[in-house]
């Protein structure tokens, strides 16, 4: 096997695992440290991944687009002999999440856990239909695969994935420190009290629907640029690939697989699930025409993702590694302590 | 919690007179929507209501007494459908091909047979992975939250055997075509639709009255209201659970197979698909009560066809999105309960 291949198979490993990486992080600002059961994942994706897309990409010809009518060219417009337009894109992208985040938010985090994810699963189907349907926004189901290259100039096309990677895993990076920073404050604190106990939380005189709303829109951020950095990564979008399973779903398995509550592990499991999603890739199929007693195999990584989600909450609720688990017995030591109980008793 | 109620409020939802309430108010909003719509689209959207309603009674059954938002329902239809596939394609064989249906039906009785057969095994296994995970779950005592979750990942697994044991291929069961019958201001409806709806009504006036009449329904709404004090009183709640889940998929495989004559085609994404119409009929009509569903998915089928002479028939299934959120905010204990 030739080095280059090895290169260019791990640097495209890297850049969709990394990338999903960035997805788990913001979904454990979500859940991880907030407690918001939030399915809608891919909604903030699709957003994040157009709204990068479309402000980049040239303002498409008439003469070969029938109704597809904006580009927003910044790719043209900024170029400032360095590729800034690409951080303007993320910055777009976080924005809009994040005022998505907020009007959904008010609309939604006060409902009971259960109604909060039936809700953002349907704005996520909402964001996709939007996308699918209003072509002269972003071309339908033909999709959008005119986006410019970062840094594209710099390397020969065929080092690109190579260099695209060490940017994921910059962002990746710079999303980490800014994230831990934000959850080892005092603010990441009340965000933790709310996810164990809501009512004390407010009792103790938070604002808790304040804190809520701002860790909900600090993750759709995230998310945000999670999608731009995918933009750039696959360079072809359409609203295919925010669908429920690619665009949430996965990206839940990897967070509780990792451990929630913990940003290192919700990056881990980032990378050990793809790991085994694109591991799987080559199980040969039966090309979709199996009939009854003739397995078609290739499905089967898709069964493993569910398993592994089962499993992980039957065995190891903390996942790889995990918070719930330390905090809930630090809390009932504390607990016990104060009241002078024995927890043998109880 | 004190809630201010004016007179009129107290009176509309007083229990004794809200089912005469409910039945005024719907045949106005119906009135009104025949005076600003299609019938056709109207006609169509009761009978898209009546399918809707077979996976939401069974989804409400779930909801209301093991009290977590079940995903895996949509998944529980599609894997019925695909037994009764089986049933008819592999079992059966090709013996019917030049049969003529049943009457005005384009099916014909091995279908009969494949429903009972579809709704025991779907039956069997969703009791099968409650003993499997979701009864480990309550034992810890976990959250709806994570059993929520673990119900996506049997979402995602259950798909994936569809997808495997019979591909990605649309499929369909054998049938005969049948003519539509023709009404005046060209409504045309399906005689299988009719099959759908006569299936569905009795259904849930089956469970309405196992649930009012019935020991075992009388212990199901125990444990619905309170199960530490339902396990107080004697009641086996573990085989009150067992027993829901039975009944819950059997009856999701029920809807299965109708969904898949009605739309003549069976998808391994069928099920999950309709998973926002169903969770918005049942929390529309209150989480528990069959009548409610039955009435929620009317509406929401009605809202989703009638939405498309207003709108592009492409958002169809936002609008059901749309209702769900709407009730959410603003009566989130549905329309027939009263917020007790």
């Amino acid at each position: 096997m030739d080095i280059s291949n090895v290169l260019i198979y791990l640097s495209g490993f890297i850049i969709l695992a990394g990338i999903y990486g960035i997805f788990s992080l913001g979904l454990n600002v979500h859940w991880g440290f907030t407690g918001l059961f939030n399915i809608g994942v891919a909604g903030f994706f699709a957003l994040g991944a157009y709204t990068a897309a479309i402000l980049t990409s040239q303002t498409p010809d008439p003469q070969l687009f029938e109704d597809h009518l904006f580009g927003g060219n910044l790719a043209q417009l900024l170029d400032f002999g360095f590729d800034f337009w690409f951080f303007v894109g993320l910055a777009a992208s976080a924005i809009v999440c994040a005022v998505a985040a907020l009007i959904v938010g008010v609309i939604t985090l006060r409902l009971r856990d259960d109604y909060l994810a039936i809700s953002t699963l349907g704005i996520a189907e909402g964001v996709r239909l939007t996308f699918l349907n209003e072509s002269w926004l972003a071309n339908g189901n033909r999709g959008l695969y005119r986006i410019p290259k970062f840094l594209g100039d710099l390397v020969s096309p065929s080092n690109y994935d190579l260099l695209y990677a060490l940017t994921v895993l910059l962002v990746l990076a710079v999303l980490y420190f800014i994230i831990q920073r934000a959850v080892n404050s005092p603010w990441g604190r009340v965000l933790r009290a709310i996810r164990e106990d809501e009512m004390t939380a407010a009792a103790s005189g938070k604002n808790v629907a304040r804190f809520k709303i701002e860790a909900f829109m600090l993750g759709a951020a995230v998310m945000g640029v999670g999608g731009a950095v995918y933009t750039h990564g696959v360079r072809f979008i359409d609203p295919f690939a925010f669908e429920p399973f690619m665009g949430t779903f996965v990206i839940w398995v990897m967070l509780i697989i990792g451990g929630s509550g913990r940003n290192i592990g919700a990056i881990l499991g980032a990378f050990i699930v793809w790991g085994i999603w694109s591991g799987t890739q080559f199980i040969p199929g039966s090309g979709g025409e199996a009939r009854f007693l003739h397995f078609d195999l290739a499905n089967i990584r898709y069964f493993l993702i569910g398993a592994l989600l089962i499993i992980t909450i039957l065995i190891k609720p903390d996942g790889v590694i995990g918070e719930f688990a330390r905090i809930h017995t630090a809390i009932r030591r504390l607990r016990y302590r104060n009241l002078e109980h024995n927890p043998e008793e109880d | 919690m004190l809630i201010h109620k004016d007179k009129l409020t107290e009176y509309m939802i007083s229990n004794k007179y809200q089912p005469a309430v409910i039945f005024i108010t719907s045949l106005l909003a119906l009135a009104l929507l025949f005076w600003v719509a299609d019938p056709a689209l109207i006609v169509n959207g009761i009978l898209l209501g009546f399918v809707f309603a077979l996976g939401a009674i069974g989804l409400s059954l779930i909801y209301g007494i093991l009290k977590f938002a079940h995903m895996a329902h949509g998944d529980f239809m599609t894997f019925g459908a695909y037994l009764a596939f089986f049933v008819v394609s592999t079992i059966f064989g090709n013996k019917i091909i030049d049969s003529d249906g049943i009457g005005p039906f384009t099916f014909d009785y091995p279908i009969l047979i494949a429903i009972p057969i579809s709704m025991i095994i779907v039956g069997l296994v969703s009791v099968l992975l409650d003993f499997v995970i979701y009864r480990r779950l309550r034992m810890k005592r976990s959250n709806v939250v994570v059993m929520s979750m673990a119900s996506l990942g049997v979402a995602i697994a259950l798909r994936a055997v569809v997808r495997m044991l019979w591909g990605t291929q649309p499929e369909h069961y054998p049938r005969v075509s049948k003519m539509f019958y023709q009404l005046p201001l060209e409504i045309r409806i399906p005689p299988d639709n009719i099959f759908v709806a006569a299936i569905s009504i009795i259904l849930v006036i089956g469970l309405y009255f196992f649930l009012k009449k019935t020991r075992a329904g009388k212990a199901m709404r125990a444990t619905s209201d309170n199960p530490d004090l339902a396990k107080a009183c004697g009641i086996n709640t573990e085989r009150v659970v067992q027993g829901t889940w039975f009944l819950g998929s059997a009856m999701a495989a029920t809807a299965g197979v109708l969904l898949a004559i009605s739309q003549a085609q069976l998808l391994p994404f069928m099920g999950w698909k309709l998973i926002i119409p169903l969770f918005a009929a049942v929390i529309l009509g209150g989480i528990g009560s069959p009548m409610g569903a039955l009435i929620g998915a009317l509406i929401v089928g009605l809202a989703m066809e009638v939405s498309t002479g207003f709108i592009s028939p492409a958002y169809k299934p936002a609008i059901a999105f749309l209702i769900l959120l709407l009730v959410l905010i603003v009566r989130p204990q549905g329309i027939i309960k009263s917020g007790n």
